[in-house]
């Protein structure tokens, strides 16, 4: 069995990532073991949970179910990207003002999800915005708290 | 929760992705979006030895109108492309309702039309689509290429089709719905984005207040799509109305065979087979 390690160039959150993985080894787990971005959490490992989420070329995916060697020369996109400096993206300063997270496992998966899913289409409506963010799941059982912090950061990053 | 070691090729051409799968035959597994093989991956309940990417080969992403009457879809055409198709007509609208109901946001961006219907999970929306509209299935080898009816291309046991290892799927043709059809799709599971318990697809021909003709495919009540004959007989030539629909859904509930499991009774399920044809037809009728 060939298990050899493919070197290839990850572009994250703007910056070139020059790593070497097997082919089996999921987007996920190079993120956090390769590019040592351990902000993405892994939850489920089989695409049901949604903490993984991170965009591609500005689309969500699970990032445990694609493979590293599936990404080269794509714009990958990690919660750490969000901030600006100390300055949080609205999506983060709206989950921080309106008890967005309890535990935190889910929520780098659900900034990422409500990010992509706001930029391109700052105009969704509440019904279709719930069915986006009911993609991913909350241990804690959040989920309203989590739907009031989208909204409010729709409503400021429309304005 | 990791796969197992694979080989990964990711072929520029179709026929160097032929010539991988005539080569490692069914050793090899084609990934597309990877939205169930890689989850199968991950549990090891798949571990094939060479996967072949077919992201990069030209011409699988098109939706196009390849001759008058029909639209063919590539096999790589991803379910959120379906769901914001700019086809227009019955066919476009249908789609779109059914495009909405498969898996959630994310699994969407990445999971492709041909991807479903060669996996063939019993409660895919695309493979009751398929086979309501009697698709023909597109499948090429290093030695040829065939077209099969979605009737034949489905097996009725779960995850089971007529490809051959060293086959791939290309693309799907569809027929158009003419202006005078009516689509409904109806899915019932316990919650958004789960697989349908049992989900129904339709496409309805009227004729002024009659019913001319209509198609009706359940997912979720066999090993494979099936069609609703006796109910769609039902329907055939009858006015129509809520008798008319009600008697339909009855003769559907009536011909499947559904076996029970943890998600639900045989009986439960039956029974969700007469909602759903309900209301996929109400909402074919509107």
């Amino acid at each position: 069995m060939n298990q050899r390690r493919v070197e290839l160039t990850l572009t994250v959150n703007g910056q070139r990532h020059e790593v070497a993985v097997e082919p089996r080894k999921t987007l996920a787990d190079t993120l956090r073991e390769d590019c040592g971005l351990t902000g993405t959490h892994l939850g489920c490992e089989h695409g049901v949970c949604g903490a993984c989420t991170v965009l591609v070329d500005d689309e969500p995916v699970r990032s445990c179910l694609m493979f590293a060697v599936q990404c080269g020369g794509q714009a990958i996109r990690t919660v750490e990207g969000l901030a600006d400096g100390e300055r949080l993206h609205p999506i983060q300063q709206a989950f921080w003002e309106h008890h967005g997270l309890q535990c935190g496992f889910c929520t780098p998966g659900f900034l990422m999800l409500a990010t992509s899913v706001l930029e391109s289409r700052p105009d969704i409506g509440d019904e279709e915005l719930r069915e986006v963010l009911a993609s991913n799941l909350c241990r804690c059982t959040g989920y309203q708290n989590i739907i009031t912090s989208v909204h409010a950061a729709r409503d400021q990053m429309r304005s | 929760m990791k796969p197992a070691a694979f080989e990964y090729h990711a072929p520029r051409t179709l026929e160097e992705a032929l010539g991988l799968l005539h080569e490692h035959q069914d050793e090899a597994k084609v990934l597309a979006g990877g939205q169930s093989l890689v989850p199968a991956m991950n549990f090891r309940l798949a571990r094939p030895s060479v996967l072949v990417d077919i992201a990069h080969l030209p011409d699988l992403d098109r939706i196009e109108a390849t001759e008058p009457g029909s639209v063919t879809v590539g096999a790589r055409v991803r379910h959120l492309d379906l769901e914001h198709n700019t086809i227009g007509g019955p066919l476009g609208s249908l789609f779109a309702l059914t495009g909405r109901w498969v898996g959630h946001y994310p699994i969407r961006v990445r999971g492709t039309f041909g991807g479903s219907l060669a996996h063939a999970d019993p409660a895919a929306e695309w493979c009751a689509l398929a086979c309501a509209l009697d698709a023909e299935i597109h499948c090429r080898s290093a030695s040829g290429s065939r077209s099969v009816g979605a009737g034949d291309f489905f097996e009725q046991m779960a995850f089971t089709t007529c490809l051959e290892p060293d086959e791939l799927l290309v693309g799907v043709r569809l027929p158009e719905l003419s202006d005078s059809c009516g689509v409904g799709m109806a899915e019932f599971a316990r919650r958004w984005g789960d697989f349908a318990i049992v989900l129904a697809v339709t496409a309805v021909e009227r004729d002024g207040d009659s019913i001319a003709g209509a198609r009706i495919a359940l997912g979720g009540v066999a090993g494979g799509p099936v069609r609703a004959s006796n109910a769609e007989a039902a329907l055939a030539g009858r006015p129509a109305t809520a008798g008319t629909v009600a008697a339909a859904a009855a003769a559907a509930a009536e011909e499947v065979d559904p076996t029970g499991d943890i998600h639900g009774s045989a009986d439960y399920r039956r029974d969700l087979v007469r909602a759903m044809v309900t209301r996929a037809l109400d909402q074919a009728l509107k």
